[in-house]
């Protein structure tokens, strides 16, 4: 076991208490002793969040400010674009987007959200990346941003279509952000940062508070009916139907954003052509991979049975075997859909839609064929 | 009249005569959580005592089950394809994964009864 993986070199989020208290299996992810479900299971947690309304503790993830030096927040999003191939600049104040350092190979270091609070940017990275990726802020943009880490705050998402509700009883403008608006609310009494997204492919908020008063909010969130605590199970199974990328297997730093199917992301600002073309680690890779194609795709993967096809599972064209031309990188049950889910990387040659491929299980190939992601419709309110 | 052993892998094996019907036990399936998919092994094959025989996957995991004795498959339980929550609901009754004709009686000697299995999970 890793030294990271120690029970007692474990760190704890500010809600750690709380999960115990609700009967949470507490196991080690990314350096935390999180809790991956709660008595009601992953499956019954999955339907919940989809149904209702689930509250994740996130705590774990990284919440970082880029103040600018100069004063002006367009100076602390210019600096970002070196590091990063989203237009920052164009993020308009109490608005938030998707973005991922990249490097010079044109591979992905991690994927973050960046949002524009109007003198400084705010940040949420990854929890197993954290470190390096402040380091990484530090070691190229402190000539022009102060680069500070929040590490006293909790970060708790509230999912589901019963989210907006939930938060209106005690936050009175939340029902009236729209997705991927973000900003300073007061919630309950307490001063927060509310943004309306998320990563289960629900409408639903993320909501960044101060360590002390996180316990208080959750508290005070779940004693709403409608409102369940989620686990980390279910957390990955309803990512992994919205089709949203898990760092670390869906992306990594082999794996380009146009590679990687996240070509929605990068603004055309930053493409060939556009105002401020290139500039960030690895341009070069990428806008090629824009301009002439990758020549291999992150696909979603339906399997005809009811075999869940897991992460690692090698993919074939032939039921035969023979050469692997791919691999599956996030795979499970799917809950809402009710059968097994998956993506993975194949040749761009195989990866139009109903393109059928095999999977190799246990020695055996099973069929599953090429198809659209999300799985499940998403429900952001645009 | 049947008697119920058990293996440090938490499967169940209830004995009749030279039969063993199989199972994974209440304490394994609440470790797993939510079934989602059972593979079980063909009729006819023969298993080896600890070959892997059946695969029982969560929404989150795989998990082997393996063969408490060596002896050949006789019959699999087809409700578990339908309905794999069975093995939550009714892991030690309804939720029987195969039955096997058991060669050498000898090797239940190394199995726990029902006392020695709960101290074993406590």
């Amino acid at each position: 076991m890793l030294a990271s993986d120690d029970k007692q070199s474990l760190k704890r989020t500010p809600l750690y208490d709380l999960h115990v208290s609700l009967g949470g299996k507490m196991v080690p992810f990314a350096g935390y002793d999180m809790p991956v479900q709660y008595p009601a299971g992953v499956l019954k947690e999955h339907l919940q969040t989809r149904n209702a309304a689930g509250l994740f503790d996130v705590s774990h993830m990284g919440q970082i400010a880029l103040r600018p030096k100069s004063g002006k927040v367009e100076d602390a999003a210019r600096a970002l674009e070196r590091l990063v191939p989203q237009d920052i600049v164009a993020i308009a104040p109490g608005r938030q987007r998707y973005a991922q350092f990249t490097n010079e190979d044109g591979g992905i270091l991690d994927d973050l959200m960046v949002a524009n609070f109007g003198d400084h940017l705010f940040l949420v990275v990854n929890a197993a990346c954290k470190v390096e990726d402040e380091a990484h802020l530090r070691a190229n943009l402190s000539d022009a941003c102060i680069i500070d880490s929040l590490a006293d705050r909790a970060l708790i998402a509230l999912q589901g279509p019963k989210a907006e509700a939930a938060l209106g009883k005690l936050c009175a403008e939340a029902p009236s952000m729209k997705f991927m608006d973000a900003g300073p609310h007061t919630v309950a009494g307490i001063k927060c940062f509310v943004s309306r997204s998320g990563y289960t492919g629900e409408d639903g908020f993320e909501i960044s508070v101060a360590a002390s008063d996180a316990e208080r909010l959750a508290k005070t969130l779940l004693e709403n009916p409608d409102v369940r605590p989620i686990g980390l199970g279910a957390r990955d199974s309803l990512r992994l139907e919205a089709g949203l990328c898990l760092y670390g297997h869906d992306i990594d730093t082999e794996t380009s954003p146009v590679e990687a199917a996240l070509e929605w992301s990068v603004q055309k600002s930053r493409r060939t052509g556009g105002a401020r073309a290139g500039g960030f680690p690895g341009a070069e890779k990428i806008l090629a991979h824009f301009d002439h194609g990758a020549s291999r795709r992150r696909v979603g993967l339906l399997a005809q049975g009811r075999a869940p096809v897991r992460e690692g599972a090698l993919l074939f064209a032939d039921s035969a075997g023979g050469e692997p031309i791919g691999k599956v990188t996030s795979g499970g049950f799917g809950p809402s859909l009710n059968a097994p889910v998956a993506m993975g990387y194949v040749p761009a040659a195989s990866s139009a839609l109903e393109t059928k491929l095999f999977a190799e299980v246990r020695g055996q190939f099973l069929p599953l064929t090429v198809a659209a992601m999300p799985f499940v419709k998403n429900t952001y309110k645009r | 009249m049947t008697t119920t052993l058990y293996t440090t892998d938490h499967e169940w094996l209830a004995i009749d005569g030279d039969v063993a019907t199989v199972g994974i036990t209440d304490y394994a399936q609440s470790q797993l959580g939510d079934v989602v998919f059972v593979e079980l092994p063909k009729v006819g094959r023969s298993l080896k005592k600890a070959e892997a025989a059946a695969v029982v996957e969560s929404v989150k995991a795989a998990s082997d089950v393996y063969a408490p004795v060596t002896g050949e498959v006789l019959e699999t339980n087809d409700a578990l394809a339908a309905e794999p929550a069975l093995v939550n609901s009714d892991a030690q009754t309804k939720a029987w994964f195969f039955k096997i004709k058991i060669a050498d009686k000898s090797e239940l000697g190394g199995l726990m009864d029902e006392a020695a299995y709960k101290a074993h999970t406590a």
